[in-house]
């Protein structure tokens, strides 16, 4: 789950990493009272989870309260990269010295926390990475022991040479890894970490990226969610334990599993098809859950034909069966269905389509060639 | 033969009272798994299926019965500690079946295992089937499974499903099908597999089904090319999925440029791996390549 970085300036404020003082606005009326507060030239910033914002005109100047309710009122309700803004953080034009990159991810390779921390700041670090990666260090954490006061050193130094920075520095290196672990992220960026003229050390901006699956357990973060940044279909689906994703295609994909749902996709495509969907019913399947994934499914105008593709293991054939029987006759499905399945309880399934005159396909590829035909046939 | 199971294994599993527990417990009786001990808190005594016996703890299990091998499917927040548990029990294989568990949890584990010389399997997969030695250990259906000599290597469920069933109508049985799970943190990854297959007497050749997201393709790529003499051919899914999203598996996403289907389907041709454009492409490419 991504966080707005009104969101996550709030999390590393939490465990006291040192920031310049802002709020966030959601009228250009708040946005003037915040602008008052700081006094002097302020930045307006959108928060969607897009990158870009600045080029997409979504991050603006504003040297007094007024300008910055005007300039608000401008990029509140703008659309950047398909999302709207409903929220700006307003944050001080402050004079900067130096800017650096100080950034945690979860890294799958060392299967540990990763720092990684440049005197390369302020610019896209993926972009520092590809081309200049001698400018990156990196330095694994084992999370049994937490980050030593030495590494959070090692990382400061590479920053900065005078002593009091770099002690402001490892502090903030120490405190960036609390935040992580505190908060279940899979990344903590501070992007700029800044130095003042006057010589302090500050985040200017910040981005985190919580994992999905701490969610359950921790409603306190939970609520930071934004469902207004999300695709509304994508957000639906997640309100009914479906893992679904939109893409631009007309053919609607209904799958258990993941790997077979990419699988589906990918054969979708290689037919001459463009898949509509990722979606992954899961494993054990309630009748619920097709009637759910077919509403979304059949929500989005593009789509011109749907599969089921189910191969029935923990999935019972027969519930998935269920479900498109009582879907269908709860609500009109206008585009042609083709239903592939085998595996448990398959002549059961079959059966209960039978009864309500549909047929099933038990073969993969023939299903896909398929769905593909009706959707072409019927653009 | 087999990889990670056999003929000695003596499995326990961990969460046998509860709903996933108890329906796959029964599932590997049936399949003729040596299912020795079931481990649930608070309900050590009982007896599940009129047969096997429920015990506090995994320590007490594995004294008891000698049971070597513990499947997991116990809820994802109480997972982690149910794999140290299994760990510190002294048990060298341990199977993860349970999803979502949070990647924090499995970056704590994995020193923990690797410090115990023990092989995780997992989180979030299918587990692992050896239908010559009838070892059915996680949720592999073992109706679709027949007894051979190809050796398979998954990061998915389903998927596997759909190609393992490709196999066995065709009449190419499998040694050993194992599900090493979609998430970022895992315990056995492709490499750790090829090896055991390259090493096993009675696999003449291995069928891999990676996805996007991270490098580990990439680098099994590289091993079957310095290590492995036997037939590989491989299947990548997600060729069609967008960046940065989320497909599903917590490790199904690619990651700025890379992760992509393109540079792990390159990484395997020029390893001289059989690339399968389709699921049903795995029977043709074997027979030419066996």
């Amino acid at each position: 789950m991504n966080l707005h970085e009104y969101q996550a300036r709030t999390l590393l404020k939490a465990v006291g990493i040192p920031m310049f003082e802002g709020d966030v606005a959601s009228t250009p009326t708040e946005a003037e009272a915040v602008a008052r507060r700081i006094g002097g030239t302020v930045v307006i910033k959108a928060q969607v989870h897009a990158g870009g914002r600045g080029k997409a005109g979504g991050v603006k100047l504003a040297r007094n309260p007024a300008e910055a309710a005007d300039e608000a009122a401008q990029i509140l309700g703008m659309t950047i990269k398909g999302l709207t803004v409903h929220k700006v953080l307003v944050v001080p034009a402050a004079e900067i010295a130096t800017e650096s990159y100080v950034g945690l991810i979860m890294d799958r390779e060392t299967q540990r926390p990763v720092f990684m921390v440049s005197s390369a700041g302020g610019v896209d670090i993926e972009e520092v990475a590809a081309r200049t990666p001698e400018k990156i260090v990196r330095l694994p954490v084992d999370p049994t022991y937490g980050l030593f006061p030495h590494q959070a050193l090692r990382l400061a130094f590479v920053l900065y040479r005078d002593f009091a920075q770099v002690k402001a520095a490892a502090k903030i290196m120490e405190q960036l890894y609390t935040a992580f672990v505190n908060n279940g992220a899979s990344l903590a960026e501070i992007n700029p970490l800044v130095t003042t003229p006057e010589g302090r050390v500050l985040a200017l901006d910040a981005k985190v990226v919580i994992d999905d699956n701490e969610l359950f357990w921790r409603p306190d973060l939970g609520v930071l969610r934004d469902d207004s940044a999300e695709e509304p279909s994508e957000a639906a689906a997640r309100r009914a334990n479906l893992s679904f994703i939109k893409l631009d295609g007309n053919v609607g994909c209904v799958v258990n599993g993941a790997g077979l749902a990419m699988a589906t996709m990918d054969l979708v495509k290689y037919y001459g098809g463009e898949p509509a969907n990722f979606l992954d019913i899961g494993g054990s399947s309630s009748p619920e859950k097709v009637i759910n994934a077919l509403k979304i499914i059949t929500a989005d105008s593009h789509v011109k034909a749907i599969l089921f593709n189910i191969f029935g293991g923990i999935t019972r054939t027969d519930d998935v069966a269920n479900g498109i029987v009582a879907a269908t006759s709860q609500f009109k499905v206008n585009v042609p269905i083709v239903i592939r399945l085998t595996g448990t309880n398959e002549v059961e399934a079959i059966r209960i389509l039978e009864g309500v005159g549909m047929r099933a396909l038990s073969d993969m590829d023939q299903a896909v060639q398929q769905v593909v035909e009706l959707a072409r046939g019927a653009v | 033969m087999s990889i990670f199971v056999d003929a000695a294994t003596r499995l326990l599993v961990q969460g046998i009272t509860g709903r996933e527990g108890s329906f796959h417990a029964r599932q590997m009786l049936e399949y003729g798994t040596a299912l020795v001990a079931g481990v649930t808190p608070g309900k050590g005594g009982q007896t599940f299926e009129g047969k096997v016996p429920v015990f506090n703890t995994v320590d007490e299990a594995v004294r008891a019965t000698g049971a070597n091998t513990s499947v997991i499917y116990v809820p994802p927040m109480a997972a982690a500690a149910a794999v140290f548990e299994a760990a510190d029990a002294g048990l060298p294989l341990i199977v993860c079946i349970t999803e979502g568990i949070p990647v924090m949890h499995m970056s704590r584990v994995m020193p923990f295992v690797r410090s115990r010389g023990v092989r995780l399997i997992g989180p979030n997969c299918p587990g692992l089937i050896a239908p010559g030695v009838r070892a059915k250990v996680g949720i592999i259906p073992g109706n679709i499974c027949s007894a051979g000599r190809v050796g398979m290597v998954s990061r998915s469920g389903t998927l596997t499903y759909e190609v393992v069933n490709h196999l066995t109508r065709a009449g190419i049985g499998q040694s050993t099908c194992v599900g090493i799970g979609g998430d970022p943190i895992i315990g056995t990854n492709f490499i750790d597999c090829l090896r055991a297959f390259q090493d096993d007497s009675e696999t003449d050749a291995i069928v891999m089904i990676g996805e996007i997201g991270g490098t580990d393709e990439q680098n099994a790529a590289a091993f079957v090319k310095q290590h492995v003499t036997k037939p590989v051919v491989g299947f990548i899914a997600g060729q069609t999925a967008p960046k940065g999203r989320r497909m599903g598996h917590a490790g199904a996403i690619i990651s700025g440029s890379s992760g992509t289907a393109e540079e792990k389907l390159a990484a395997f041709e020029a390893a001289g791996i059989g690339i399968m454009r389709r699921p049903v492409d795995v029977v043709a490419l074997l027979r030419s390549r066996m």
